[in-house]
């Protein structure tokens, strides 16, 4: 094959973003995942015709009307899906699910779970505002418990799930989490998610200013987060706080505990491994939960492994390599047949 | 119908028109396997054949229970035929159970072959007989008794190949099937040939199964308790190549055909549910042909996944049954809305709920024709016998990507399993399907509208890596051309309108309705789907009879052809039997106000010719 350079034409984040008018409430946590990922999009290298966006139903599902890229604004919970059929379909399209909390994890969990234990080749980008937002404000299956809400007026009594320790349940290949204003540790992460090979999930911690205003203050102030938050680097030990001077390290039960570093040798604290070949490390470092732990951010997984829509490509070719391409009359003529004259 | 007797080797060698024998066991004696070789046979012969299964529900009830009964009914004739005929001519019965649950369809001088090894105290127990019935002579006297040791005789036969008890008893099906051969003077060679390719790696079972079946051959010809066997002759169809098929195998054979004239990949996406999973397992062996098979995590997943797929310019299918297709509601709701264009296929079973699974019905016209939120048109059409699927899935398809509209193709589980000599086509003479997908903008300017119409109200199918024609699709309701968000009142009655008239407009790009038997008269019955076979034998022999009978039998639903209304309004009287409680009878009234009467049989089984001769009768 030829390695000649073809010049393909240099997009900006402007190029990228269509005519309708963006009706998101003012200061809502979307507009800033908006711009990131319209930044990030530019550096890809894939022409502008090749992306495609599939979300559900939702605030975060309005997305696909505000990027010029081919899109598909579907129903409830079913994003995952449209897009593992059109990615089979069309493997050599970008495709990207835009989703919610309960898109995602209530009434689409199912297509959520498959799509990502399949490793379709989809970038699946979970809004996190823990709130019904469209529906104006009922708990959703992340709102923590005892949440009061419209549907849960004397506080909520459902326990929370954790997004990423379902899509790490689920045999997930690449696994992270950002915040909505955390503008350049987001643009990171959705470039890694970007260049995955496989279904790559991101749990974004999005403000719902209207209906769930602060809940991701501790990840999103600035003079709290570095305190709060353990911003993962592969092959690094877990540091954290704003002098750097605390850390992870597991207990002789194999928890991880907060330790001074005063006291603990950097050597003997959790290092971060992307590609542990057990999800078990990812899986405790989802587990570790603000306010009892800092909370980790950044690249928890990220393996690699055949993605189900290549897969589905290689079987064809291997039926049409052992047995040639298809002939219907022949097919048509094979078992029993008869003359009549 | 006997037509005439010789004599051959000492027995009498009767020459009948056509034969309806049903093979009836517990649900592991194989006699699925025993109709189909025989089914097989006959047709690689020339007969006209005609298949009716029927199992249980149940993968393996209780050895020796009634629910555990299986079936399987075959017609086989010397002229053409449409169904697997009303009455049994020859019952074979390999339990107390299986004739208890059989022998009322036997006809009086039918002949009844029983295996009365398994008349034993236990099974006679099990059928709820209080004693055995091979000793009821009374009960009997109306058939022809055979009592076979088929147990015994198969246990000889395969002596000294080292096979267990078990291993020969399997083969007992197969001495069923030898002796039947004998009867009807079948050429068993090609039940050898598959017997020996099923089991070439198991050359002792391979042989077993041989023995079995020479020794239920030679039990008919030797011993004095057959004294006459019979001949079908070869049908007269119309000349070609023929096949034995199946509607599943046929709906197959049509999607991965129709993919070849559109000259697109076909993308199925599947949740298994009887009686539909049988063209999820024929288009996954596919895979040469470009045929592209996802198995979803459900129902739901399944018609999505579809939905992405026709977005990427596939030419996508599923296929379901009742329960299934409830699931699927929402999701055709957005390929409505969406227009794209898919196939739909309701294989229908008993219903409501989880229903009869197992059993055929019609009832699910309404589920498919109304069965979505919102004002929801979609195109319908409906196959009327197992090798009519095969048209049926090209022509759905063909609607689909030339109207850009989901469609939905009506099966029923009475033709998805039952089978019938198929004419295999020319592919030139078949009807090519025409895809555009555009590569230029279509707007003033650059721009391009995705529901810009053409003089059909069909919108142009630009897919996704076509440069310059992004748009985005969506569920939510939009302005006509550009496919914006819109909740102007105005801008949705136009659209829900329009949405209508584009279904609307395809009854100028179906055929009109044909009518067999005179154009105007006292009588026109209307079908729809399986009961076609039925129906047409039914309306032929009133005809024969002298009567002034019609029958129209539609295959094209939504809409229904443009000259249907005229065609209603030529006989006094219009009568529509359904296997449901009168759906399409229903929609007729509505749409054409004529006052249609209904014969209506909601048993899990297909008409009888002789339950609808007595209809028309009742009402001429």
């Amino acid at each position: 094959m030829s390695t000649t350079d073809v010049e393909l034409p240099v997009l900006t984040a402007k190029d990228f973003a269509s005519d309708q008018e963006i009706r998101w409430c003012p200061r809502c946590g979307d507009y800033s995942i908006l711009a990131q990922i319209k930044k990030v999009l530019p550096t890809l290298g894939i022409p502008k015709e090749d992306i495609v966006f599939v979300s559900g139903i939702g605030c975060s599902s309005r997305f696909p009307y505000y990027m010029n890229t081919y899109g598909f604004h579907s129903i409830h919970g079913r994003a995952p899906a449209i897009a593992t059929g059109l990615k089979v379909a069309r493997p050599e399209l970008q495709v990207w699910v835009i989703t919610g909390d309960g898109d995602a994890l209530s009434i689409g969990g199912n297509h959520f779970m498959h799509a990502i234990r399949r490793n379709v080749d989809l970038k699946i980008i979970l809004f996190n505002n823990q709130i019904y937002g469209l529906t104006k404000g009922q708990y959703s299956p992340t709102s923590p418990l005892g949440k009061r809400t419209k549907s849960s007026p004397f506080g909520s009594v459902d326990y929370p799930l954790s997004p990423l320790s379902v899509a790490i349940g689920s045999e997930a290949t690449f696994v992270a989490r950002s915040v909505d204003v955390d503008i350049n540790h987001l643009t990171m992460v959705l470039e890694r998610a970007a260049n995955h090979k496989g279904t790559a999930f991101v749990e974004v911690y999005q403000d719902c200013n209207v209906f769930n205003s602060g809940a991701f203050e501790f990840a999103s102030k600035k003079d709290q987060k570095v305190e709060n938050c353990i911003y993962l680097e592969d092959g690094k030990p877990l540091i954290f706080g704003a002098n750097r001077d605390k850390g992870i390290r597991l207990n002789g039960k194999g928890e991880p505990e907060v330790v001074s570093l005063d006291e603990v040798k950097e050597d003997d604290l959790l290092f971060h491994d992307e590609s542990a070949a057990e999800p078990a490390h990812a899986f405790q470092l989802a587990r570790m939960r603000w306010p009892e732990m800092p909370e980790p951010m950044g690249v928890f997984r990220d393996i690699e492994k055949p993605t189900y829509d290549a897969a589905v490509t290689q079987q064809l070719d291997d039926a049409k390599a052992k047995s040639g391409t298809g002939d219907l009359e022949a097919l048509f003529n094979s078992g029993d047949t008869w003359e009549v004259k | 119908m006997s037509t005439g007797t010789a004599e051959v080797n000492g027995k009498d060698l009767q020459e009948v028109e056509s034969v309806v024998i049903r093979f009836c066991g517990d649900s592991g004696d194989g006699m699925q396997l025993a109709g189909t070789q025989f089914t097989n046979v006959s047709a690689v012969f020339g007969n006209d054949v005609s298949t009716l299964p029927d199992f249980p529900a149940e993968i393996r009830a209780p050895a020796g229970s009634l629910a555990g009964v299986s079936g399987f009914q075959l017609c086989f004739s010397s002229s053409e035929i449409f169904t697997p005929g009303d009455e049994v001519d020859t019952l074979v019965a390999m339990n107390p159970a299986a004739l208890k649950t059989n022998l009322p369809d036997l006809k009086r001088g039918g002949t009844l072959i029983v295996n009365e090894d398994a008349f034993d105290k236990g099974n006679v127990h099990k059928a709820h007989y209080d004693s055995n019935p091979l000793e009821d002579n009374e009960a009997l006297a109306a058939y022809r008794v055979h009592k076979v040791p088929m147990t015994r005789l198969t246990r000889d036969s395969v002596e000294g190949l080292g096979l267990s008890q078990r291993e020969a008893d399997r083969c007992k099906n197969i001495f069923a099937l030898g002796l039947v051969y004998w009867l009807y003077d079948r050429d068993a060679k090609p039940t050898e040939e598959w017997l020996s390719s099923k089991f070439a790696k198991h050359p002792s079972i391979a042989e077993a199964n041989l023995r079995a079946l020479k020794a239920g051959q030679n039990y008919g010809f030797s011993t004095e308790t057959f004294t006459v066997h019979y001949e079908v002759a070869p049908a007269e169809l119309a000349p070609g190549k023929y096949r034995k098929i199946t509607g599943n195998e046929a709906l197959a054979f049509g999607l991965a055909t129709a993919a070849k004239l559109a000259d697109k990949e076909l993308f199925y996406g599947g949740y298994p549910i009887t009686p539909a999973s049988d063209v999820l397992h024929e288009l996954s062996r596919l895979k040469h042909f470009g045929v592209k098979t996802f198995q979803a995590e459900d129902e739901i997943a399944a018609i999505t996944s579809v939905i992405g797929a026709a977005f990427g310019g596939a030419l996508s299918v599923t296929a379901s049954s009742g329960p299934g297709i409830a699931l699927k509601g929402e999701g055709i709701g957005l390929a409505v809305m969406t227009e794209l264009p898919m196939v739909i296929i309701n294989v229908q079973r008993g219903g409501p709920s989880t229903g009869l699974p197992t059993k055929t019905e019609q009832s699910d016209l309404f589920l498919s024709y109304f069965g979505r939120n919102g004002d929801c048109p979609m195109a319908l059409v409906a196959a009327q016998s197992p090798a009519d699927c095969f048209a049926m899935a090209q022509e759905a398809m063909r609607i689909a990507v030339e109207h850009m509209t989901p469609v939905f193709l009506l099966t029923d589980g009475y033709i998805a399993n039952g089978a019938e000599p198929w004419l295999i086509p020319n592919l030139a003479d078949l009807k090519p399907i025409k895809v555009h997908h555009p590569t230029e903008p279509n707007a003033n300017g650059d721009g391009y509208l995705p529901y810009l119409r053409d003089e059909n109200l069909v919108r142009p199918w630009a897919v996704p890596g076509t440069p310059g024609l992004e748009h985005r699709l969506g569920g939510i309701e939009k302005t006509d051309g550009t496919g914006n968000v819109d909740y102007n009142p105005q801008n949705h009655q136009h659209m829900v309108e329009t949405r209508q008239r584009k279904i609307d407009l395809i009854a100028n790009d179906i055929p009109e309705q044909e009518v067999f038997g005179p154009e105007s008269g006292d009588l026109l019955v209307v079908s729809w789907g399986g009961p076609f076979g039925a129906v047409r034998t039914a309306v032929d022999r009133s005809i024969k009879a002298g009567k002034s009978v019609a029958h129209c039998h539609l295959r094209y639903i939504s809409p229904f052809p443009r000259n249907l209304g005229d065609i209603l309004n030529n006989y006094k009287q219009v009568l529509i039997p359904e296997l449901n409680m009168g759906q399409l009878r229903h929609i007729i009234r509505g749409k054409y106000l004529v006052d249609a009467k209904g014969y209506n049989k909601i048993q899990g089984k297909p008409f009888l010719v002789s339950e609808l001769t007595h209809k028309i009768d009742e009402m001429l």
